[in-house]
């Protein structure tokens, strides 16, 4: 067994920052995509525009890059509005909240191309047959569009979740010390720096592991209604 | 906004984007050779041909490009034996160690695009080959893998895009990559927003490229399937 000079609490507290930022990430994720699914299929011509530049921007950066946006353009922009309103001083985010904006973002932006494929992927007599029984389009989209787009995009929600638990090493760069940045710091009091990495990596791979074992239940319970998925 | 700071930095982030073109162009030509034998040994029906390359490409898709950047840059010098050998010259600088984790990385991504695009390629065809008395190495040669290669295509394209994305790393390693180059003039200038975002545009321009590049290829390469165009 690998000898980790009494780190490997500090890992496993790291480990415990990594997933806080990985699960709020994604809550910001999810909502950024659906809302950018709606825009992108919706009427207003404005909408649209605007959702499609967020995903092709946002896609074409490197995940590094959106972190030292975030996070320096954050505390740029809070400042300024902090000197308007009359409290001068530096004001920024946290590098938590800069993480969580720019992971966030990234994913919304992913999020969005799997939403809306996973609306189009829906029957148009479903919708029809809903506008026949009188629903409006708010209840059309809550009552029969939202249930399914769950079970439809679930699978590259999982694949895009995986991606997010790796990229959360990137805000290390800024500062917060999560799994990453603790090996890191004990890399600097050891000298030792494969030890500590390899046991980083290795609590990635497990986190990893529970995470696709999560999502192939979650894919089993959202596709139960199916016959054809069924006994997978 | 300070465009001025922008403009008369423009000429170290397009040096610094050279350097980014580099080691993506390296580390595709590495790990596209990496790919093609792993690829070959995941459809193996030999299990321990099978199951090292499943190992390997779990591996390196499950953990972060960041650990394994810095587990080839700074772990590989703990041990003695590798700053003895003769690959330390090689191992100690951040350009090679940067193209030796990006081709790892790739190399296992690719292998899967490959392997999928190999069992992707109809039963058909090779059974077809197969009656004609073609070899297994034949027909691979001949049949599997240039239809594999065109139906990865698409896919590649993404992963080249994800490389050139990853590639911005290479500037926790102290290179002066695009990303590396715009933390050096910020360190200078303190203007991190203005140089960071014509960072970005730089970063967009080249995606676009690629992306068009691709899409060219893909017609090229399709041009005799039947409305492809």
């Amino acid at each position: 067994m690998i000898d980790l000079a009494g780190f490997g609490e500090q890992l496993l507290l790291g480990a415990a920052v990594t997933v806080q930022l990985a699960l709020a990430a994604l809550m910001v994720g999810l909502v950024l995509g659906l809302a950018g699914a709606v825009a992108r299929l919706s009427g207003v011509r404005a909408a649209r525009a605007l959702a499609a530049t967020y995903t092709t921007v946002v896609r074409g950066l490197p995940e590094l890059l959106v972190v030292l946006i975030i996070y320096f353009g954050s505390s740029r922009l809070l400042t300024a509005i902090g000197e308007s309103l009359g409290h001068d001083g530096f004001v920024e985010l946290s590098p938590f909240a800069a993480g969580v904006v720019a992971l966030g973002l990234t994913f919304g932006a992913y999020a969005t191309e799997i939403f809306r494929g996973a609306i189009l992927a829906i029957p148009k007599g479903q919708i029809e047959a809903a506008h026949a029984f009188g629903m409006g389009r708010v209840l059309t989209f809550r009552r029969i569009v939202l249930p399914q787009l769950w079970r439809i995009a679930l699978p590259g929600l999982g694949n895009l979740f995986l991606v997010l638990l790796k990229d959360t090493s990137l805000v290390s760069v800024i500062g917060l010390e999560e799994l990453m940045r603790k090996a890191q710091i004990a890399t600097g009091f050891t000298r030792e720096p494969f030890t500590f990495y390899l046991a980083a990596a290795t609590l990635y791979l497990l986190m990893t592991i529970v995470a696709m074992a999560v999502l192939h239940r979650a894919e089993r319970a959202a596709g139960r209604g199916l016959p054809q998925v069924r006994g997978r | 906004m300070n465009v001025d700071v922008v403009i008369a930095n423009m000429p170290k982030l397009l040096q610094g984007a050279v350097l980014t073109l580099e080691l993506v162009a390296l580390s595709l030509v590495v790990g596209g050779l990496l790919a093609l034998p792993l690829a070959l040994m995941r459809v193996s029906g030999r299990w321990w041909l099978r199951w090292p390359a499943y190992a390997y490409v779990f591996v390196f898709r499950g953990t972060p490009l960041l650990v394994q950047i810095f587990l080839v840059y700074y772990g590989l010098g703990q041990f003695e034996a590798v700053r003895a050998s003769v690959l330390w010259p090689i191992l100690r600088e951040p350009y090679w160690c940067a193209i030796i984790a990006f081709a790892l990385n790739t190399g296992a991504y690719t292998a899967e695009i490959l392997r999928g695009a190999i069992q992707a390629v109809p039963v058909g065809e090779v059974e077809a080959a197969k009656a004609f008395g073609m070899s297994r190495a034949l027909s691979l040669r001949r049949i599997i893998l240039p239809r594999a290669f065109r139906i990865a295509l698409p896919a590649y394209g993404n992963e080249v895009i994800l490389m050139l994305k990853g590639s911005a790393l290479a500037s926790t390693i102290t290179l002066l990559d695009l990303t590396g180059m715009a933390r050096t003039i910020i360190a200078r200038t303190y203007m991190p927003v203005e140089i960071f975002l014509a960072a970005g545009l730089v970063y967009l321009a080249i995606t676009f490229v690629f992306v068009q590049l691709f899409r060219l290829l893909e017609r090229r390469l399709g041009r005799h399937v039947v409305g492809a165009r």
